[in-house]
């Protein structure tokens, strides 16, 4: 515990560089039943969210439906802007229970590698997520082995480091609903850049 | 009835117990063949209603058909005020009765056919666990009528996430209740998500995923004390828990050496014994009732299928052939079936297989039915689905009849239910 919060305390002065993260300390809050095994003691505890998890766009974890275009913007720098740019789009997306990366979306892919590359002290994480169908626990998997498959696309003289790979599975739908139009837009990785000390 | 819900909530919070969230039961379709069975409203002064709880209980078995309330003309209490002719009229079979008085609960089952008293019982007991006599008394009346062991007097652990409407949830917690969802009592709130709940044999621990440190890893937290341990946070994903039998060990989905492979865990040591190796995902590990094997899901053959590992020699073989989904396998607690969801990319239902045979029969119609997970006494199962855009936990017999549904609370959804293994005493 004392371990994480001296992250904690560490991370603090990252956002100011306007990583826009923080949300972070509050997600991590939790409330846990209480001694009597009875009663409901609301715990809070400064477990995590230690970590700078920067990404180019605000409000993340407490954000209603965000759209894909809602992550476009960001703080790192115009090319991330600039709709014309492979590095403005952040977000792969996938066919049912299918971990290929089709080969439209490959060249973006190399261009976050390119500026990885050239950036060496950013780095950035792939978020794995899936559609609500079938077992949240297959899903939590799948997720993991798409966001591995935008990887084996970018490592490409980028150091092993700045490539952390993190799956949601199911649990954080991007578009709510249960059809198809929704489903299509939740089986996706994100490119969630941060920043490194 | 209003009136006596909001008793039921004082009482609980005068005891510290809040707060008391109710799933109302919704009976949502009869079961032809089912037996017509009459609970009379108990005699006394309850803050509970007990024949209502006991009318659930044995709707949710798919095998009574519980006169309705409203329906009930005669008002017996004791056994000399039972006139068998009303209720042969109504085609009732089975006649409950009871009475609440200065501290007992006591009823009595008869056969309204023959005209005779099959049995009953009287309970002492405090106000503050009226609800648990109700379910005993349920799995006295289910045991007398079927031959078989009740699962009311039990608990079911599941996940509630907060959510407004066309939102995603922005809270999630891992709840307990007793098996017909009343008494829920918060185990753990997070703002991130929480997931696979698993009860430890004895029903005093709950193992689950949580990603409050930003990373799927696994808890183990006591139910008694509140005391909570990280078991599993290895680098990647940590996932799926299920305890082994005697309690020892867990087995779980780790993706630390690359990609999603079953393990066990010895919960003392924390020593870790990786049980596959495939390039493929193995995720959803659930032991067989004797500790000899595990069933998983693998999509080692091109889509998730369920496949069965020798705990001693590593051995394995795909048991599932029918479908192009299969996953998320529990064994039944004689360990003669596995529970699964079944489906073929479109819909998913929950499906039941025999050990030793290919067939899978499905006993759920809707299309998003996720999370089976068996009754201790083997013959319900609860699961969960989607209604009207929201999760709900369903409880439907293992035959496939009439679904039941424990209605989540307003705007909540309630998903991944677990029932314990464990049938509850009186005075616990």
């Amino acid at each position: 515990m004392q371990h994480w919060s001296r992250l904690l305390i560490l991370s603090c002065p990252l956002v100011i560089f306007g990583c826009t993260i923080e949300q972070t300390h509050e997600s991590s809050e939790i409330g846990i039943l209480g001694e009597s095994g009875t009663g409901i003691g609301v715990g809070s505890d400064t477990t995590g969210g230690g970590r700078e998890i920067g990404a180019p766009t605000g409000n993340y974890p407490q954000e209603p439906i965000y759209t894909p275009e809602d992550r476009m913007g960001t703080t790192f720098g115009k090319e991330f802007d600039d709709p014309s740019t492979d590095l403005s789009k952040r977000i792969i997306y996938f066919d049912y229970d299918n971990t290929d990366v089709r080969a439209e979306d490959q060249s973006i892919l190399m261009a976050h590698a390119s500026y990885l590359a050239k950036n060496p002290k950013t780095s950035l994480i792939l978020e794995g997520h899936t559609d609500e169908r079938g077992s949240r626990e297959y899903n939590l998997a799948l997720g993991e082995r798409r966001a591995q498959a935008v990887r084996q696309y970018m490592q490409l003289n980028v150091a092993p480091n700045q490539i952390e790979i993190v799956s949601y599975g199911e649990e954080r739908p991007a578009a709510i609903g249960h059809e198809e139009s929704a489903w299509q837009l939740n089986r996706r990785v994100e490119i969630v850049y941060r920043r490194r000390k | 009835m209003f009136r006596r819900l909001f008793y039921v909530g004082v009482l609980f919070v005068s005891l510290g117990i809040s707060p008391v969230q109710s799933l109302t039961i919704e009976i949502t379709g009869g079961e032809e063949g089912a037996l017509p069975i009459a609970i009379v409203p108990f005699g006394g002064n309850s803050p509970v209603n007990i024949a209502e709880i006991i009318t659930n209980d044995l709707q949710h078995t798919g095998y009574f058909a519980p006169l309705a309330e409203k329906d009930i003309i005669s008002h017996p209490h004791r056994a000399e005020e039972v006139r068998f002719e009303d209720w042969r009229l109504l085609g009732v079979e089975s006649l409950v009765i009871g009475l609440v008085q200065g501290g007992t609960v006591q009823f009595e089952l008869f056969n309204v056919m023959k005209g005779n008293r099959l049995t009953g019982l009287s309970f002492n007991v405090g106000s503050g666990n009226l609800r648990r006599v109700a379910h005993k008394i349920s799995d006295v009346i289910y045991q007398q009528l079927t031959g078989n062991r009740g699962a009311f007097n039990t608990r079911i652990a599941y996940i509630s996430a907060g959510i407004v409407q066309g939102r995603r949830p922005n809270t999630y917690s891992l709840k307990i209740s007793d098996a017909d969802g009343y008494n829920s009592q918060t185990v753990l709130t997070s703002k991130e998500p929480l997931l696979s709940p698993a009860w430890s044999p004895d029903g005093t621990r709950l193992a689950y995923v949580s990603f409050e440190n930003r990373h799927p890893w696994v808890y183990i937290q006591d139910l008694r004390t509140g005391k909570r341990d990280i078991i599993a946070n290895y680098p990647g994903s940590n996932s799926a828990p299920a305890w082994s039998p005697d309690g020892q060990s867990l087995a779980l989905s780790l993706s630390k050496d690359g990609n999603a492979e079953i393990y066990l865990l010895n919960i003392a040591t924390r020593a870790l014994r990786r049980l596959t190796n495939n390039i493929a995902i193995d995720t959803e590990p659930a032991w067989s009732p004797d500790g000899s094997t595990i069933v998983f899901t693998s999509d080692r053959g091109g889509s998730p299928q369920i496949y069965r590992v020798s705990i001693n020699t590593g051995s394995e073989e795909r048991l599932t052939f029918e479908g192009s989904y299969n996953a998320h396998p529990q064994f039944s607690p004689d360990g003669r079936q596995i529970a699964l969801v079944h489906g073929n990319g479109a819909v998913h239902h929950i499906g039941i297989i025999e050990l030793g045979k290919k067939t899978i029969r499905t006993i759920t119609r809707t299309n998003l039915d996720e999370s089976p997970s068996f009754a201790p006494n083997g013959t319900m199962i609860i699961y969960s689905t989607e209604e009207n855009g929201r999760g709900v936990l369903k409880i439907v017999s293992v035959d496939g009849r009439t679904p039941q549904r424990l209605g989540g609370l307003e705007n909540n959804e309630t998903r991944e239910p677990a029932w314990s293994p464990v049938n509850r005493k009186l005075e616990e």
